[in-house]
């Protein structure tokens, strides 16, 4: 089962490499990502425990982050049919400087993003640290090209910066799994299997300063993928410039699975002793990437580098909830922040879509110039405002939610004052957010635009996904509370 | 053997005080894939005694890959882009060489202080792959042209895959295999992308890559 997961996409993606035919393309795309998303909710029915030294296998926290890749892909493969149309029939002339580009071939997209959702799952399904180094730098390998889909020289500069700056950081990680190797070698300087099973490591014993430098080589490394300050200089590049459905799914997806990394480290330097420190830096980290976050927010004047940052900020809270968890165990840190990032991921898509339809209908990407969307374009114009609603975490949507459990769990362990510059920098956040939004949304339309139709493709997943942060912040379902439960259990914490 | 396995990793330290001093593109691309296959033969003596079929293999793999086909790759993206100079690079070449010496220094002390488990099968081996590793890192962030970049980040892997010789031996077969193809994946989209910038932009020196940025005048 979660090698099909794997395969299938893959085996997708070089069939729609060599597909000639647009229609046969679009059809690969929506059966394959619709048959993943079927077989990824198959999962939730069959759960079982993984065999102890299988390398592919699904437990808890591969499968709530893979439920979440795999519905981002499903819904990008929905919209990319009525982004790609609007790319064909409009004039390739960048709205920035005026030069005419060409777009990149769609069966290179098409391909491209198939085997982007293949590595993506086998970073959700590894369960050795080799393997999940492998698929992690696969990912960057894989999604690379889709930065580069408008074929001019901003585009060219993001997916350089990303590819170096990823590959880089994630040599690191490669670093960390040879320095964990070492740190749990026997006497004898055999070294098990490096499992990411918890459970494996239980009374095992570690070289404590090797496992540390691991983790710090794995945290930079990871962390650089994450987008975790000060290694997030890729970041609001690379989502600018993608289209908007690949920033969607970098930033809803492809940044889940390098903090699902992160959490499987800690929680074997957890098991292994090494808790505390994990959850000093992780924090730590986690607050710096709130306030780094915080101060470009404020002078921000593109929009989808404003999303950028928000995805910044959101990976700190990511870490410094999973931080929290490892510090005082049975606060609920590790489940809030679990629970935050499926909340971020569809929320931040949703925006990311919808931001696609705003640079469609304005061509531009100034904050200032876009003017009374809600008359040019109403449904996008109400999505766009609820999106940002709930992304600086107003009830009733899901975000709050994640984020009151991961502040009160901070309270709870007595770091009062680490929720409290929390709070402080959400607040500054929120208003800068919420101000540009709201310029954006009301008003008169601006000279010369008249109401645009708006195709149903670019506006049914976001509204697929508007729905479902509105469920998520009026009651958690029972078997996702179920499934974090069993994650926060997998990865060594206490629920 | 072990003067014979010394001898090389002093032949990977040489490959990159050459990397470090010199200015020639096509020169800096063949020393990288020498020590690639440098790197290769040692992956043989290392595990002289319990050689199987699959570790041969892998390590004759290896040296292909980094011998032959990274090479074959680079020179194909420097003809496109019509380079053979590291022109004014961001740190002179004897300052480069310097540096590399003093790497090569820490490198030496930072090993002799890190407590291994078990003995590495050579003691120069460790202070070599930590100055192949710094090597590597010190070429990306000093140089401009995409190809140096790229050849400094291969230097930088070959640093963590003689690290991971020396002390992670067990890492199974097919993790390394992952890795290497990751590594072939990673160099080909590499040489797209420096296809494309010199298309682009007449030239690949990536500090004029420098339109994205978030204050705009």
């Amino acid at each position: 089962m979660s090698a099909a997961l794997v395969i299938m996409p893959l085996a997708a993606g070089c069939a729609a490499f060599v597909a000639r035919w647009r229609w046969l393309r679009q059809a690969i795309l929506l059966a394959v990502t619709g048959a993943h998303a079927v077989l990824t909710a198959c999962c939730w029915f069959t759960r079982r425990e993984a065999a102890p030294g299988a390398w592919l296998a699904l437990d808890a926290p591969g499968l709530l982050f893979l439920s979440i890749t795999s519905l981002l892909a499903l819904l990008a493969a929905v919209y990319s049919i009525g982004y790609l149309r609007r790319e064909r029939e409009s004039g390739h002339e960048d709205f920035e400087e005026g030069f005419v580009f060409a777009n990149q071939p769609e069966a290179v997209f098409t391909g491209c993003l198939l085997v982007f959702l293949g590595t993506m799952s086998l970073v959700c399904v590894s369960r050795h640290f080799g393997v999940l180094w492998v698929a992690i730098e696969a990912t960057t390998l894989a999604s690379a090209p889709l930065i580069h889909f408008h074929r001019h020289h901003r585009s060219l500069e993001a997916a350089w910066k990303y590819l170096l700056i990823c590959s880089v950081g994630i040599a690191l990680a490669l670093l960390g799994t040879y320095f964990l190797s070492v740190a749990v070698a026997g006497p004898d300087g055999a070294a098990p299997q490096l499992s990411v099973a918890v459970g494996a490591w239980a009374g095992k014993s570690a070289q404590g300063a090797w496992l540390r430098a691991a983790f710090i080589c794995m945290l930079v490394g990871y962390g650089t993928k994450m987008g975790l300050a000060p290694m997030h200089t890729w970041l609001p590049d690379a989502h600018s410039e993608a289209p908007s459905l690949v920033s969607a799914l970098l930033s809803g997806a492809l940044l889940n699975c390098a903090f699902l990394a992160l959490l499987r480290m800690s929680g074997v330097c957890g098991a292994l002793g090494e808790g505390a420190f994990c959850g000093r830096l992780l924090a730590g980290f986690g607050l710096l990437s709130m306030g780094v976050a915080a101060v470009f927010i404020v002078a921000q004047r593109d929009f989808k580098r404003l999303l950028a940052y928000s995805s910044v900020e959101h990976m700190g809270i990511l870490a410094f909830g999973a931080g929290i968890g490892l510090l005082a165990a049975g606060t609920g840190g590790a489940g809030g922040a679990l629970l935050h990032a499926a909340n971020h991921s569809t929320v931040k898509a949703l925006l990311f879509l919808v931001a696609g339809n705003v640079i469609a209908a304005y061509k531009t990407k100034d904050i200032g110039s876009v003017r009374g969307m809600l008359r040019v374009q109403p449904a996008s114009g109400v999505l766009w405002l609820a999106g940002i609603i709930a992304i600086t975490g107003m009830p009733p949507f899901g975000v709050f939610v994640g984020k009151f459990m991961i502040l009160k769990a901070a309270f709870d362990a007595r770091l009062g004052w680490c929720a409290a510059v929390a709070l402080g920098i959400m607040a500054v956040i929120f208003l800068c957010m919420t101000r540009a939004a709201a310029g954006m949304v009301f008003g008169d339309a601006p000279a010369g635009m008249a109401r645009e139709r708006e195709l149903r493709a670019t506006i049914v997943p976001p509204m697929a996904l508007c729905a479902l942060a509105l469920v998520l912040g009026v009651c958690v379902p029972g078997a996702l509370q179920q499934l974090i439960a069993a994650a926060v259990a997998a990865l060594g914490g206490r629920p | 053997m072990h003067s014979l396995m010394d001898t090389l990793l002093v032949v990977v330290v040489l490959t990159n005080l050459w990397l470090l001093g010199s200015g020639r593109i096509g020169a800096s691309i063949n020393a990288a894939a020498a020590q690639g296959v440098v790197l290769g033969v040692l992956a043989v003596l290392i595990e002289e005694g319990r050689l199987g079929v699959p570790l041969v293999a892998f390590a004759v793999l290896s040296g292909v890959m980094k011998g032959v086909v990274f090479p074959w790759l680079l020179r194909r993206a420097q003809r496109v882009a019509g380079v053979n100079r590291e022109i004014e690079p961001l740190v002179g070449y004897t300052v480069s060489v310097l540096a590399g010496v003093a790497a090569l220094g820490i490198a030496m002390r930072l090993s002799a202080r890190l407590p291994l488990p078990a003995p590495a099968p050579s003691a120069l081996m460790v202070p070599v792959a930590l100055f192949t590793l710094f090597s590597g890192l010190f070429l990306i962030v000093s140089r401009k042209k995409a190809i140096t970049q790229v050849t400094g980040y291969l230097v930088m892997e070959n640093g963590i895959y003689t690290l991971g010789m020396a002390i992670a031996r067990e890492e199974p077969f097919l993790v390394q295999l992952g890795v290497l193809l990751d590594l072939f994946v990673g160099v080909f989209v590499m040489g797209i992308a420096i296809f494309h910038i010199s298309r682009e932009f007449d030239h690949i020196d990536t500090d004029q890559l420098s339109a994205l940025k978030d204050t705009q005048s």
